[in-house]
């Protein structure tokens, strides 16, 4: 059994996207807060410390902190460590910058806020030219 | 987004391929930002180092400069990740250094003046009271909307060379008025009484207003900070909060009085920075041991005065031999740190004043583990922030403390 959720709101930048949710309710920035290299975030304070971000559909409350991470998602996207796609409570311009440089899928500021709609382990579609997100949740018997 | 008949032929590639492929990314940006139309930006400042760039991004703007692409305004660039004068004393690879040179050359190649700083605003740039800039580097940009009213959002790297190539900006965000009016409350009664305080309020603050699209707004400063004290206010906000807007009721020029600041309304918040809350911002950052790996001063790069205090508290001390002393400035300053003597007498006592770069953008994570640094003392909040994600333990303290720590290699 699954369940179908639909978010929606203005259009996003890049490409359709697909994976696993990781939801985190606080900022994101490359910089501050995540190793590229490898695919993991790096700061010991961070909520998901430890855990890879790579290929996942990754929800934040918000962005974090300077301009970088604009030019570090195309080397993120070369190296196989962004995510598929990026889905913001609200972000900042610099996210946006860097998805639109590096062709990576990001949206913000839907309805039903992302931040409860979503949870971690979900599947999600993106399609961002329509401002659409599908979350569909697999739901255990009983 | 409405074009005029200039940005349409520029779109259309009449003013080179470059130009066209840099506006067709901005408006991609601007619809997602709802703008309406472009604006004419005087000059723009770009941040692009190895670190963030890697091989992608620099290929990126080799592929650029190589196709004759040309900036149409004035263009300034940010640190460096490597002092090209200091490099190997700091232990960084020559690859870094040559890469970092590649960055510097397709940069120039284009028209871009390489001054290498941070400070721009300070030194090779002062911005003017509602002129619109496409500036990138947060600290710049906060400085900027705040402190003398001029406009911008977030230019970030890439943004910033599309906005050099066309000249303009996606007219949203801060160059709009009604985006600038102050939404949050600030009411100080801890007062800071140094920049480095300064820097704590931005730390208690970003913490609290992590969000870019809110402007906080300072009421109850008793006297006159300086454009040091705003600088390090600024960088702590933007780099703790992601704000790119502040304002000081009289002090800031869009906030001679507070209704001037909330453009008329009410915040939708109202903060307290309560007397402790600035110790307590030192406080959240404690080192694990008292070995001190090294101190570093300079983010953002420092201002002459900031260096004439270090000098002072310096002058005829050593530094300890298992700790080291980096402060960070830019050409300028250094310049006139070597004709007064303060470059001497810092190199005597063992530290060194590295030109054109900022630590956390130096390859931070390389030097840790090639050094096994790991314990940080810094009088700038943002580097104690930043330099955590790269695997540090910042310890962030008052500028006396920083230079104590790095004459005892000790810090508690």
């Amino acid at each position: 059994m699954t369940e179908t959720t639909v978010l929606r709101g203005h259009p996003g930048v890049g490409p359709n996207a697909e994976g696993v949710a990781l939801v985190c309710d606080e900022g994101f920035s490359a910089r501050y807060d995540y190793d590229r290299y490898t695919g993991v975030i790096s700061r010991e304070t961070h909520p998901l410390f430890g855990q890879s971000i790579a290929g996942k559909i990754v929800v934040f409350r918000t962005s974090k902190g300077g301009v970088a991470t604009s030019w570090m998602m195309l080397d993120m996207v070369a190296r196989g460590t962004c995510p598929a796609g990026f889905i913001f409570g609200r972000t900042n311009p610099v996210m946006v910058q860097g998805a639109v440089l590096a062709d990576v899928a990001l949206m913000h500021e839907l309805e039903p806020d992302p931040l409860a709609a979503i949870r971690t382990g979900d599947s999600v579609r993106m399609r961002p030219a329509a401002g659409v997100v599908e979350v569909v949740r697999k739901l255990s018997n009983g | 987004m409405r074009l005029t008949c200039e940005e349409k032929a520029m779109l259309a590639g009449e003013m080179g391929p470059a130009a066209g492929e840099a506006l067709a990314r901005q408006m991609e940006v601007g619809r997602f930002f709802r703008a309406e139309d472009f604006v004419p930006v005087r000059t723009v400042h770009v941040m692009a180092d190895i670190e963030a760039l890697a091989d992608p991004g620099l290929r990126f703007l080799e592929e650029t400069a190589a196709a004759g692409a040309r900036f149409r305004v004035p263009v300034t660039t940010n640190p460096r990740s490597v002092d090209f004068a200091l490099w190997r004393d700091v232990g960084q690879d020559e690859d870094t250094v040559t890469r970092e040179r590649r960055i510097v050359d397709a940069l120039t190649a284009m028209g871009a003046l390489p001054c290498n700083t941070c400070i721009n605003y300070q030194t090779v740039d002062p911005p003017r009271f509602g002129e619109h800039l496409g500036w990138g580097d947060t600290g710049t940009v906060i400085f900027a909307n705040s402190v003398a009213g001029a406009r911008s959002n977030f230019e970030a790297g890439p943004a910033a060379v599309w906005a050099g190539l066309t000249g303009r900006v996606p007219r949203y965000g801060f160059h709009l008025p009604e985006k600038r009016r102050g939404t949050v409350r600030v009411l100080v009664e801890n007062q800071p009484t140094s920049n480095s305080d300064w820097g704590a309020l931005g730390c208690v603050v970003g913490r609290q207003v992590d969000d870019y699209w809110r402007v906080p707004v300072f009421e109850g400063i008793d006297g006159k900070p300086s454009t040091d004290d705003l600088k390090h206010l600024g960088a702590a906000l933007a780099s703790f909060g992601s704000l790119a807007m502040f304002h000081m009721v009289g002090v800031t020029p869009e906030a001679r009085t507070a209704e001037e600041a909330y453009g008329g309304r009410e915040p939708d918040e109202t903060i307290v920075v309560s007397p402790g809350m600035l110790r307590a911002a030192y406080d959240s950052f404690q080192p694990e041991k008292e070995a001190v790996d090294l101190v570093v001063c300079g983010t953002p790069q420092l201002s002459l005065f900031e260096l004439q205090s270090i000098v002072e508290l310096l002058r005829g001390r050593r530094v300890h031999s298992n700790s080291k002393l980096y402060l960070t400035t830019n050409y300028q300053i250094k310049a006139l740190a070597d004709r007064m003597g303060y470059t001497e007498i810092v190199e005597t006592a063992g530290g060194r004043i590295l030109s054109g770069v900022c630590f956390y953008i130096m390859n931070a994570r390389v030097l840790r583990e090639r050094f096994q640094y790991r314990t940080l003392v810094t009088n700038s909040a943002k580097l104690a922030n930043i330099i955590s994600g790269y695997g540090y333990n910042p310890v962030f303290r008052p500028v006396e403390t920083c230079v104590d720590a790095a004459v005892t290699g000790r810090v508690r």
